[in-house]
């Protein structure tokens, strides 16, 4: 199998702060890598730098043969990564002033210069995928909080990304609504998309993944098959973690 | 007090209106062309007072901090009387009118622009980038049109401030509604009535542009954000 993500020796600092510390890790085509750790340790940066949402200062970078350069730059390169990655963010994003249709037809016609007919078609489609298809003309607020994470899902997947970044995604949703979200999310996995997915859900994570990667303190302490760290953590900041949030 | 035994001449206002009336299309010319170019103004230096690269935003900031920091009285008088002496010949005083209203607008309306661009949610610029929008596009199609709708309220406010400005201009001589009140005065002498007369004519026209605003603010509230 070959590498969609390639990390090597990453460093990263905001400032004096170092966030993240010589990450190694490795994708590849059709994983679905779960990162796990406490809130501030650095998971959510680390799949922000896949995307050049966030810019690292060492190390290396390579998202589908393209390498993105430290200190963001080589602009060309991450254009190309954009359009080829997905991502969906915790507080949904989606664009208040545009229709559930014109936020997913948006890109794939701006960027890739698709007729507005055939996106439409692509998007009614997405939204029938994800469960929502009777809500195109509506706008985001109308929607509840798991409807609209959902179109945020289809409007990364109209893009037909290779890989797709999932930053914390059933955070914000209520308790109820985030069956639905993971629902979609597991289909995805199994139709063999890329996934690196950063979440505190970690009955998702132990059934979806095919890789779990706990971070701790801006470090990679633990990589594994989830039956693996979840029932025999080896390293002690993963048991003391894993104690923490598996006791609720 | 003694009472003055003056009585209020509603024969001598209506008298006046037809005259006064005369002056309602330059007050609404200068008011409508001032801030037209004042928003292409206000625009372009909103836009560079946000850029990266200090050679824009100098610019941006020395002109929105000399405009909102002098009287606009000043710089029309500065433009009418001034300029031609730097210009060689006499500049006419309606394009004055509108040049003052329109640099003098701008500055206010460039800060409305750059404190609408930021108040957007940075999560919007993330999700056009991440979908593959260049940053002009993710502006364009995602930013600046959300930017747009909460510029609405703070517009129409600068505008009812400028057509009230525009008031001031009498003293170049511009034939506006109060100009058209002074010249009505010197032959009736009734200027309680027919200053009365100049208030209600402005109230004409800003009272519409506050209720369209209420009206926008309210359904603003009621559909997206």
């Amino acid at each position: 199998m070959s590498s969609i993500v390639n990390i090597q020796g990453m460093n990263k600092y905001f400032g004096d702060h170092h966030v993240l510390k010589d990450i190694d890790l490795t994708v590849d085509a059709g994983e679905v890598v779960v990162i796990i750790g406490a809130s501030g340790s650095g998971k959510s940066t680390l799949i922000r730098c896949v995307n050049g949402l966030e810019e690292y200062q060492q190390g290396a970078l390579e998202v589908d043969g393209q390498a993105l350069a430290v200190n963001g730059g080589h602009q060309q390169a991450l254009n190309i990564i954009r359009q080829e990655v997905g991502m969906v963010f915790q507080q949904f994003n989606l664009f208040p002033h545009l229709t559930v249709l014109e936020n997913i037809t948006l890109a794939p016609m701006k960027v890739k210069g698709i007729a507005a007919q055939q996106a439409q078609e692509t998007a009614h489609r997405l939204l029938e995928r994800v469960g929502i298809g009777n809500q195109a003309q509506k706008y985001p607020t109308q929607l509840s909080g798991g409807q609209q994470q959902r179109v945020a899902i289809a409007r990364s997947l109209a893009m037909e990304p290779r890989l797709m970044l999932f930053d914390e995604p059933t955070s914000a949703l209520d308790p109820e609504m985030i069956g639905e979200v993971l629902d979609v999310m597991r289909e995805l996995a199994s139709e063999g998309m890329t996934m690196m997915v950063v979440t505190h859900e970690m009955g998702f994570a132990r059934e979806v993944a095919h890789r779990v990667v706990y971070v701790h303190e801006g470090c990679i302490v633990e990589e594994g098959k989830p039956e693996d760290v979840f029932d025999r953590p080896q390293n002690e900041r993963t048991q003391a973690f894993l104690s923490r949030v598996l006791k609720h | 007090m003694q009472g003055s035994g003056f009585t209020f001449d509603w024969q001598a206002a209506v008298d006046s209106l037809p005259y006064l009336i005369h002056g309602l299309p330059w007050t609404l010319l200068i008011s409508f062309g001032g801030l037209v170019v004042g928003f292409l103004i206000g625009v372009l230096a909103g836009l560079m007072s946000l850029a990266r690269t200090p050679l824009l935003r100098w610019p941006a900031t020395a002109y929105i901090e000399i405009f909102r920091g002098t009287p606009i009285l000043v710089q029309v008088l500065f433009i009418f009387y001034g300029l031609p002496d730097l210009l060689g010949g006499p500049i006419n005083a309606i394009t004055a009118g509108i040049a003052a209203i329109a640099l003098n607008s701008g500055a206010y309306i460039s800060e409305v622009v750059r404190g609408g661009v930021k108040s957007i949610d940075k999560g919007q610029r993330e999700a056009g980038v991440s979908l593959g929008l260049s940053r002009l596009q993710t502006f364009r199609y995602i930013i600046w049109p959300q930017a747009l709708r909460r510029m609405i309220p703070p517009l129409g406010n600068q505008a009812i401030v400028s057509i009230k400005d525009t008031s001031l201009f009498s003293v170049i001589g511009v034939g506006e509604l109060v100009r058209q009140g002074q010249l009505y005065i010197a032959t009736t002498f009734t200027a309680f009535e027919v200053y009365f007369m100049v208030a209600v004519l402005y109230l004409a026209i800003t009272i519409p542009l506050s209720i369209i605003l209420r009206w926008y603010e309210r359904r603003g509230q009621v559909s997206a954000r």
